[in-house]
């Protein structure tokens, strides 16, 4: 680990803070990306998938003869055969709060879950394949099944997985003080059944996979629409019995992860299989049903939390019980403890919360598994502690922004260690709300709002803090108990002989930008123009080893690792050169592409003639210089780094339909210095855009007999233009003192906050009725029952 | 198999000619016979935009289209946005405004775009925001598509 107090100035500090335009956007914008649908080598075959109409039952036999008959079908493979072939998926953990569970690739026995994939079909191309699988015969024995997460616990509710003996999968409780004691004796206690249903991601390129096996060479090339191409490789390896080395996983250019593609999916497995028994390629693209059948679903948790305060208004304790719904497996490498745990160990937020007991159970039923999305754990989180400091600022008659002042973490608190054990190394969060206020001209909007009452509309103003960790280390596990090395990146920066720079990433860009952020910060770090910079990433095979792009880890760890790397480029630069001008190195000076002696710009040497001199002009470099320029460095900041922020909602919902429209939405976020305002702008208002959909019009919804019924885009409502408000987003830069850089990860936030925000500005509009918002999403019909029952 | 019929059209000002079965999807058609990967598939079932296309001068989505209903048309994709090396000023503006992330939805909002400026090319942000409804982009919040079409619709109506 680099001590970051010890890191001075980039060589050439120029790019990093500044809005410059995305170097991928031209082959996006001309219709030359690279996504996995778009590769056909010679020989493929198009896969289909066998998907279960069941959400619990036993496969009593399958069929394939028929589908195999038809004309242009190659092979059909099921869950006996793929057994013989992978290991069955078991999400291990180092913590006994989770019981490991099997998921088999294709469904072995059982299936457990409607959309679970129960055989695959190989063939010449998608329209056959799929004419194939509508003709394989699946008897099916029904199961008693359960949909209900919380009967789901009674002893005699069916069992989605034996093996566990129980459908609590996970289980885990965090203590700090007496909390029964201290709500016992608080001034006022207030006290929550809250409900975050079920939400899915939607990206807007559906997953897929192409495998293509060599079988003279013996090796495994995967393309994959994932986050964590490294991830994919490694378990690879241990289910396919392969050497690491032989197996490459691809991640190109991947239309949108948000956290559903950081896991391993079934559906990669099968196609490796199928690719390696038939030694042809094969190709699997899923379509949107797929997508909502069979990519994790998110949050989908009962949070019964009660909050006790001071007169003054001060928390005096929290205590909470959590309850996920996981579905019906437990997902590689996250497990089915990410969801709940992260949820109980974010929920004090940004505040001194001196007692707490958060206890959080993870719960196995029929429907499709749980995965991390966008912010993780923290949306409801958030919701609901948001949620508890609304009403004690009602019952003690507070503003909410006031209460919120007297509770956060001061400045001069940090570290701060939260009552789950996290420790907030630095942020601004009264300094964040003070800025919202004043950015919103808050009271004038109150007063407004005052007006708007008196003449009977519904308007309403929300505010939610927050605090996420990010750039996570390696001391702590991004999920809990995970035996997968999440908390480190490398960065290979290469010199060419021509004087180009080539910089290689195990982390993998999927609409983050990092093609053009990391070539900021290694243009600044070796001293040339960000032209001669390219970021390679996404690619085991090219990069050192790295597991990917989730839990806004990439702009901390890979930026770090390139700051690292790009130092000893220069150092070894400012050698050669030092050499070749017969000066000392200390003496040279930085211009763009070049390095001159101080005082001196005639006598200079240009990044190309000394990258010439490293490789080819060997008698040049100063004696036992070994040759090359190229450096690959680790970088690991240890314990992670707090990112936050404020922000504001303005809602109206519509006395006559419920509607809500947000009239106004402005952001005050944190994360430390800014690589690319313009990015960081992007990422928010994308964020901000996907909680908005999680708070008002997203939810997947299961009938009793565990059936979708959410199965298209036109039931499961994404936001479009027209539902999205004009976002204003302001920056407060205090640098990470733990982090190379002073960065902090940023790609989550948006989601975290804008939930919180919309449902306490939708409770602050019907506050006059009396009632309170505790199930998200609002819907028009959640409004309309709310209003018509009142308090 | 159902028998192959022939389909000739126009992409992209060139004539294209092909054999497919009459069930394959225009955008099957455009990205495999064709081999235009530009257009992608989001949905196959009209909602989410990301094939839309245009399709004798009108936007349209390739994804509920049959390719042998698009016999004899003149199609516009992604590709042929640009000209003579020069990036139009719809992608200009996005680009500078940070209109796309993950890029996926972008050549149908493009194409949505384009033709929402030919029929209203003084539009309010309302309208915009109206007019590219009919694409879903899960990245942007859709902040940077508004300021992008709002900068091009200036540098169209500035005479080009």
């Amino acid at each position: 680990m680099t001590d970051p107090r010890s890191v001075g100035p980039a060589a050439l500090p120029r790019l990093v803070g500044a809005r410059v335009a995305r170097r991928e956007d031209p082959r996006f914008l001309t219709g030359q990306g690279s996504y996995v649908d778009d590769h056909r080598p010679a020989r493929l075959l198009y896969a289909a998938f066998l998907r279960s109409p069941q959400a619990h039952a036993r496969i009593v036999a399958i069929d394939a003869s028929a589908a195999l008959a038809l004309p242009g079908v190659t092979a059909v493979l099921t869950g006996e055969e793929i057994a013989r072939a992978s290991k069955p998926v078991r999400a291990a953990s180092k913590t006994p709060a989770v019981k490991v569970t099997s998921f088999p690739p294709l469904a072995l026995g059982k299936v457990r879950h409607v959309g679970e994939a129960v055989a695959m079909i190989a063939a010449e191309n998608r329209y056959v394949a799929e004419d194939a699988v509508e003709r394989i015969v699946v008897e099916y024995e029904p199961l008693p099944l359960i949909t209900d997460m919380e009967r789901a616990l009674e002893a005699a509710s069916p069992l989605v997985h034996e093996e566990a003996g129980t459908n609590l999968l996970v289980a885990r409780e965090f203590a700090r003080g007496d909390v029964d004691a201290a709500l016992a004796s608080a001034a006022v206690v207030v006290r929550e059944r809250f409900r975050f249903h079920r939400h899915t991601a939607i990206c807007m390129e559906n997953r897929g996979c192409l495998a293509e096996y060599a079988t003279g060479s013996g090796t495994l090339t995967l393309r994959s629409s994932a986050q964590c191409p490294g991830i994919v490789r490694d378990v690879l390896t241990d289910l396919l019995d392969m050497p690491e080395h032989q197996i490459r996983v691809i991640a190109e250019d991947v239309g949108g992860g948000f956290g559903a593609k950081a896991s391993l999916y079934p559906e990669e497995i099968a196609t490796c299989v199928m690719a390696r028994r038939l030694g042809r390629p094969v190709k699997w693209i899923g379509d949107r049903r797929e997508d909502l059948l069979a990519t994790t679903h998110a949050w989908d948790e009962i949070i019964d939390a009660e909050l006790g305060l001071d007169r003054d208004g001060a928390i005096v304790g929290l205590r909470a019980q959590v309850t996920a719904d996981i579905g019906a497996y437990s997902i590689y490498p996250w497990t089915a403890a990410i969801e709940p745990v992260q949820t109980i160990s974010f929920l004090p937020g940004p505040y001194r919360v001196p007692t707490y007991r958060g206890r959080t159970r993870g719960v196995a039923t029929c429907k499709t598994p749980l995965g991390p999305y966008r912010g993780v754990g923290r949306p409801p989180a958030v919701f609901v502690i948001e949620g508890l400091m609304d009403r004690a600022a009602r019952r003690l008659g507070l503003d909410p922004t006031e209460i919120r002042l007297r509770n956060f973490i001061r400045d001069e608190d940090f570290p701060y260690k939260s009552p789950s054990g996290i420790v907030w190394d630095r942020a601004s969060f009264t300094a964040s709300l003070l800025r919202a206020r004043e950015a919103m001209d808050y009271d004038a909007v109150r007063a407004e709002q005052a007006r708007a009452r008196a003449a009977g509309r519904w308007l309403g103003i929300g505010v939610a803090s927050y605090v996420e960790l990010t750039g996570i280390g390696s001391a702590i596990p991004v999920a809990p108990g995970v035996p997968i090395a999440t908390g480190t990146e490398a960065a290979t920066i290469r010199v060419d002989p021509a004087g180009k720079v080539t910089a290689v990433f195990g982390v993998a860009s999927h609409g983050q930008g990092l093609e053009t952020t990391l070539a900021q910060i290694v243009a600044d770090e070796v001293g040339v123009p960000i032209e001669d910079v390219r970021v390679l990433h996404g690619d085991t095979a090219l990069s050192p080893y790295g597991t990917g792009t989730y839990a806004s880890r990439s702009l901390v760890l890979a930026g770090g690792a390139a700051i690292m790397a790009g130092r000893a480029v220069r150092e070894k630069m400012l050698t050669i050169a030092g050499h070749l001008l017969e000066a000392d190195p200390a003496d040279l000076v930085p211009a763009a592409g070049r390095l001159a002696v101080r005082g001196m710009p005639d006598r200079s040497v240009t990044v190309r003639e000394i990258a010439r001199a490293a490789y080819t002009g060997v008698k040049q470099l100063p004696k036992g210089l070994e040759p090359g320029l190229e450096a690959t460095r680790f970088y690991d900041p240890y314990y992670g780094t707090a990112s936050n922020a404020t922000h504001l909602a303005v809602v109206e919902v519509d006395r006559a339909t419920c509607h809500v429209s947000v009239l106004r939405y402005l952001v005050v976020e944190d994360c430390g210095r800014m690589v690319n305002p313009l990015i960081v702008d992007g990422q928010v208002h994308g964020g901000v855009a996907q909680g908005l959909g999680a708070a008002l019009l997203e939810e997947i919804v299961y009938d009793e007999h565990g059936q979708l019924l959410s199965g298209t885009l036109m039931d499961y409502v994404v936001p479009s233009a027209c539902e999205v408000p004009w976002m204003e987003v302001h920056h407060l830069e205090t640098p990470s003192p733990v982090t190379l850089g002073g960065f902090r990860g940023m790609g989550e936030g948006g989601t975290i906050g804008a939930p919180a925000a919309i449902a306490n500005a939708v409770a602050d509009a019907l506050a006059p009725l009396g009632v309170e918002v505790a199930e998200l999403p609002v819907t028009p019909e959640r409004i309309f029952r709310l209003v018509s029952r009142g308090p | 198999m159902a028998d192959m019929m022939t389909v000739r059209l126009k992409v992209n000002g060139v004539a294209h000619e092909g054999r497919c079965e009459p069930r394959k999807l225009l955008v099957d058609f455009i990205r495999e016979d064709l081999g235009l990967t530009g257009t992608h598939v989001g949905c196959e079932h009209g909602i989410c935009g990301a094939c839309t296309i245009i399709v004798n001068g009108e936007s349209a989505r390739s994804c509920i289209m049959l390719a042998v209903q698009a016999d004899g048309a003149e199609l516009m994709t992604v590709e042929g946005l640009m000209q003579d090396g020069k990036l139009h000023p719809l992608q200009e503006a996005f680009r500078e405004h940070h209109g796309l992330q993950c890029g996926f939805c972008t050549p149908g909002m493009l194409m949505t775009a384009l033709d929402f400026l030919r029929t209203n090319p003084s539009p309010s942000d309302r309208e915009i925001r109206e007019g590219i409804s009919a694409v879903l982009c899960r990245c942007t919040g859709y902040q940077g598509i508004v300021n992008a079409v709002r900068a091009a619709a200036a540098t169209l109506r500035g005479g080009r």
